[in-house]
């Protein structure tokens, strides 16, 4: 199953990446709710077995780095309400996907303004 | 008979929401932005909608991948907001018009698009957004609703082409609705953007313009792209673009544009507010 040729530095989110990503994006999603987010802040280890993540997904919630977690199925709308947990933003998650600090990446959307 | 009296498509960023909260309409971000609804709030005061069509993509809050809708439709008495995750205001429930909402959908069906219907739908900022952006200042809102969703999270996702056609039968539906109901049309996201991968932050100002100008003169011309060549050209999540193009379907014949504006950025986003009349008027005359 595909999209046609890869683009580079943009994940499609297909089938096989939600086949892979279900648990991952199951707890994410959970994570609307604040007694959730609650939750998994008091107790992490207890929260991820609850919805049965995979290792590579337990080791990806970890890492909190975000291109670890969309190879291991995760899809950034959901991810972003787990960046959410920790108060940041969409901005915060491209300045640490591209290795750019965030002024660096608020002056990257700027200049494309131009 | 119900009558479409025009679309606004804008975006619909997060932090929009935020901005509103804070109050930094007028801060030299977010002006540009915000300025661009002047125009759209003295055409609402003129012509008075009664019900808003909101053509939107859902991120995560009512749908998740186990049941995911290609194309939805709400039919409830009220929407409510509710929490996200990420700390913006939660607005006061809208109210919907039941009796439209199963009128689209019965033509829906028999027009052979065969979509979801919901009696409960979560709306999320996509949704609530647009509308705290048109009617400011958390006043009652005027207008009823109808929440049309389409699935931009898991691919595949509906053509373009299929959601021109979504939006064209949409568009008869709502003018083949016995009730004299004036209506705006919205289609809310885009335009482009990129969240996720090593490309994130990615922008393409000449695209967005581009689309701008098809979705005036050309509408054809943005049905005609594939999914691939729009994430090419606009990100992963400028797929958005399909709830624009749906809702320059449902006015169909010729528009007028009121006002265009297009600001980079607003969060990560190529930020655009469009507001188009529909010259063809009366429709429901001009259709016999």
């Amino acid at each position: 199953m595909g999209f046609g040729a890869p683009i580079p530095g943009t994940p499609v989110f297909t089938g096989d990446a939600a086949a892979r990503g279900y648990a991952l994006n199951k707890m994410c999603f959970s994570f609307n709710s604040k007694e959730n987010r609650d939750a998994f802040l008091a107790d992490e280890d207890a929260y991820c077995a609850k919805y049965g993540l995979s290792a590579e997904h337990r080791e990806a919630i970890k890492s909190r780095n975000v291109l670890q977690l969309i190879a291991a199925g995760g899809n950034v709308y959901y991810l972003a309400k787990f960046a959410g947990i920790f108060g940041l933003s969409v901005q915060d998650i491209g300045a640490q996907q591209t290795g750019m600090s965030l002024d660096a990446f608020k002056a990257h959307l700027a200049a494309q303004g131009a | 008979m119900a009558r479409i009296i025009g679309g606004l498509t804008t975006s619909h960023v997060p932090s929009i929401g935020k901005a509103i909260a804070l109050k930094q309409q007028q801060d030299p971000y977010w002006k540009p932005f915000f300025d661009a609804f002047h125009p759209v709030h003295d055409w609402l005061a003129r012509e008075k909608p009664d019900v808003a069509v909101v053509i939107y993509n859902d991120h995560g809050l009512n749908n998740f991948l186990d049941k995911m809708p290609t194309f939805a439709v709400g039919a409830a008495h009220e929407y409510h907001n509710a929490d996200e995750g990420w700390g913006i205001p939660v607005l006061k429930p809208f109210r919907g018009n039941t009796k439209l909402s199963w009128h689209i959908i019965e033509q829906l069906v028999e027009n052979e698009f065969d979509i979801t219907m919901c009696q409960e739908v979560a709306v999320d900022h996509a949704f609530t957004l647009p509308m705290a952006l048109m009617y400011p200042g958390g006043i009652d809102w005027p207008v009823a609703t109808v929440p049309v969703m389409i699935n931009s999270v898991q691919h595949p996702l509906p053509t373009a082409r299929r959601c021109y056609k979504l939006g064209q039968a949409i568009g008869k539906a709502i003018e083949s609705f016995p009730e004299d109901l004036k209506v705006v049309l919205l289609g809310t996201g885009g335009l482009s953007h990129q969240l996720d991968g090593t490309r994130a932050g990615f922008i393409n100002k000449p695209f967005d313009l581009w689309c701008m100008d098809k979705m005036l003169n050309d509408p054809e011309a943005l049905a005609r792209l594939t999914n691939h060549e729009i994430i090419e050209k606009a990100g992963s999540q400028g797929v958005e673009l399909m709830t624009w193009i749906a809702m320059r379907g449902a006015m169909q014949g010729q528009v007028s544009q009121l006002s265009a504006t297009y600001h980079v950025p607003i969060s990560n986003t190529g930020g655009a507010v469009m507001l188009l009349e529909n010259n063809s008027v009366p429709r429901a005359i001009a259709a016999e």
